[in-house]
């Protein structure tokens, strides 16, 4: 395993600017995942890590050692597709040896053997050596296809969106297995993604990227809580954060120079009797699914996540409190003004 | 408007029975939404209220009228697919007057409905636009359009929000629940996903293998699911079934779980193989927990976090507050808010009568 850098890496195709100016320096053995939306310039920086690309400026280092002008075949790094790409001809246990009997490695069928066998245990996929790969599941080809990686014991792993053609199930199934992997394995992993949820339950650490710029690095729970930016804060959460005019809070506790106001929907306080309550809603939606109530008076419309049991009915007058230390206050331009 | 009623509505393919003597009863103005996995009967059974699949035994009344064996042009139903299904070539003006044409309705009748219709959707700015450059989005509301313009007696609609992304989706179902709440027209909607059918019904009709297993306001298919599998497809993440050790005797308000004893809500029928279930939000962490088990997995998701549990009577998921930190592989003890835990039937997989359920039930019909 070996970690990665990138410094100062550019790329551009034509007119669009896919990665602008990237730092980022990812641990051996760490979990990296790197979250934003479609055209973020996510897959182009795994790409340019996998050598698939060339940066038009900047380093991509792998194990402390400059791979600009290293071939992909020689960086050691596994690819890992959305779309599986097993070869239907084969069996699962072909499928998971053909890496290993590329001319360029030179092992025996029973060092083969040994790396199929221990991976497919691992995998969970044990019982279905025998099988053609188009008689399995999607999560069983998921499996296959991050099996053909690992068998190769690769310095990195890059993995482009590996379970978002999975159903809801089998991706909270895989993603709990992968996680366990990684930590048993202690691989070296980036992992793009625009899932949240994947993003939020895999990563050691998460940068969030917006139009080739990394906005935001650090630990889920760093990114979350602690937002360096209304752009940051509002990439993460479900439902997302509410932004509210700084008029609906106390004067006195506003920061100078505030333009917005944000809390989280779990942070918002549901007629609380020990408090004295700022403002009155009515509820507008409820959902038991979510413990979700979206709430409105005058120009104002929250959304709040309550733990409490009751059952709201639309029309519902509630109270509601915003507490102080719960409050993210943010400049014009968007970015956090600590207090 | 009306209402819709499935008297022993039975489908087969063959061999494959695809809708197994459903009743059913979808009330006048009602949003219905049928949910299932794929393969459920959910689709099969909307193609037969609307008329595109004869019913191999049964009744489909509406308004108490049968309508078993009529065309479905005689039904005056409209139908929205997964697919927009609309006329390229032809501008979004075209494509909603299309079905009224087809009746052959004066034209100024035709021009009134279409702008009214267009209104209602916000997409009076589109009329003269072509259907091949819209958005998603657009389509679909086009597509509603067309549904909506011939002003028929019920809405049927088949995943019509299938091909749209996760934002989007949202966002459409508030607007779909907004038209409903404005037309009032008896709407039957299909789909696989919970969040959805969570999000727009008055009633949910959960579906599996051809079979109705449970029709009920959201609140009490999630709170009270009537079946394991009911509680297992609702709830991210599901319901937790743990198996009961021993025969559960009339009046156990205590059951054993891998040897730890559990206290349970005082259950009112006996069972030889019974199964706990309990929601994850109804779990607590509790050093005195009898119940114990290693922490697998801790999934984050910002505003809470979901600690997957491993314990000898099996994997129990719960949710926990954002802020709580507990280690990996740690030993914990489990206890279950015991006015919250329901028991079921291991062989019919069915809810047993409790004092919980009698609760449960109790609040969410009186809200």
């Amino acid at each position: 395993m070996a970690e990665v850098t990138l410094s100062g890496v550019t790329k551009r195709f034509r007119d669009v600017l896919a990665v602008d100016d990237l730092s980022l320096s990812i641990g051996n053995g760490e979990f990296f995942v790197l979250l934003g939306p479609s055209g973020a310039g996510k897959t182009t920086t795994l790409r340019l890590v996998a050598g698939l690309e060339h940066p038009d400026q900047g380093i991509v280092s792998i194990g402390g050692e400059a791979a600009n002008h290293i071939h992909p075949s020689e960086r050691d790094v596994a690819f890992i597709f959305q779309q599986y790409s097993l070869y239907p001809h084969l069996t699962v246990y072909d499928n998971l040896a053909f890496p290993l009997r590329s001319p360029r490695h030179s092992f025996t069928e029973g060092e083969v053997r040994a790396r199929v066998t221990a991976v497919a245990e691992m995998l969970h996929i044990g019982s279905k050596l025998g099988n053609r790969s188009t008689a399995l599941s999607g999560g069983e080809m998921q499996r296959v296809a991050i099996g053909r990686a690992l068998v190769r014991e690769p310095r990195v792993f890059l993995m482009d969106e590996p379970l978002s053609s999975l159903d809801a199930k089998l991706r909270e199934e895989l993603r709990i297995e992968l996680k366990r992997l990684q930590r048993r394995l202690g691989a070296t992993i980036l992992y793009v993604t625009h899932d949240q949820v994947e993003a939020t339950t895999l990563a050691d650490r998460i940068g969030i990227l917006e139009k080739g710029r990394l906005i935001q690095v650090g630990t889920p729970r760093e990114v979350y809580g602690d937002p360096s930016s209304l752009g940051a804060a509002q990439r993460l959460g479900s439902p997302p954060i509410n932004v509210v005019p700084p008029a609906l809070v106390d004067g006195a506790a506003l920061p100078s120079g505030t333009a917005a106001v944000a809390i989280r929907p779990e942070d918002v306080l549901i007629g609380d009797p020990e408090r004295s309550c700022t403002l009155h809603l009515e509820v507008q939606e409820y959902s038991p699914l979510r413990h979700l109530l979206i709430l409105n008076g005058g120009s104002v419309e929250l959304v709040a996540v309550t733990a409490s049991e009751r059952v709201y009915a639309r029309g519902d007058r509630v109270g509601v409190s915003l507490p102080r230390q719960s409050l993210l206050f943010f400049s014009a331009d968007g970015r956090r003004i600590r207090t | 408007m009306s209402e819709i009623k499935l008297n022993n509505l039975h489908k087969s393919f063959g061999d494959f029975v695809a809708v197994r003597n459903t009743n059913l009863t979808i009330g006048n103005g009602r949003f219905v939404v049928l949910l299932g996995p794929s393969g459920c009967g959910k689709t099969t059974t909307l193609r037969m209220i609307a008329g595109l699949e004869l019913p191999t035994s049964g009744q489909i009344l509406l308004d108490h009228r049968d309508v078993t064996w009529q065309r479905a042009r005689e039904r005056d139903i409209a139908f929205v697919f997964q697919l927009f299904a609309l006329y390229p070539h032809m501008t979004v003006r075209e494509n909603i007057a299309f079905p009224l044409r087809n009746e052959r309705l004066p034209r100024k009748q035709i021009i009134a409905r279409v702008a009214s219709t267009a209104r209602l959707l916000r997409i009076e700015e589109l009329l003269d636009r072509r259907v091949g450059g819209l958005s998603g989005g657009d389509r679909q509301r086009v597509a509603l359009g067309r549904a909506i313009v011939r002003q028929p007696q019920a809405f049927l609609m088949d995943e019509p929000l299938g091909t749209l992304d996760a934002d989007f989706r949202e966002l459409m179902c508030l607007e779909l629940r907004k038209l409903h709440n404005q037309l009032g027209a008896t709407t039957v909607y299909v789909t696989h996903d919970q969040s959805e059918a969570m999000a727009m019904a008055d009633d949910i009709v959960v579906m599996n293998g051809g079979e109705v297993l449970q029709a009920a306001a959201p609140e009490t298919i999630y709170h009270l699911p009537e079946t394991v599998f009911v509680g297992s497809f609702i709830g991210s993440p599901p319901m937790n079934f743990l198996p009961v050790d021993a025969p559960v005797p009339p009046g156990a308000t205590e059951v054993r779980l891998a040897g730890a004893a559990v206290p349970v809500s005082r259950c009112l029928q006996g069972c030889d193989k019974a199964l706990l279930g309990v929601r994850p939000e109804h779990v607590v962490l509790d050093d005195d927990g009898r119940l114990r088990g290693r922490v697998m997995a801790d999934e984050y998701l910002g505003s809470h976090q979901i600690l997957v549990v491993e314990t000898a009577a099996g994997v129990v998921r719960v949710r926990v507050d954002k802020n709580h930190v507990v280690p990996l592989d740690a030993t914990i003890g489990l206890t279950f808010r015991v006015e919250r835990t329901l028991l079921y039937d291991g062989h019919s997989q069915r809810l047993l009568p409790s004092e919980s359920a009698l609760v449960v039930r109790k609040e969410v019909a009186h809200g």
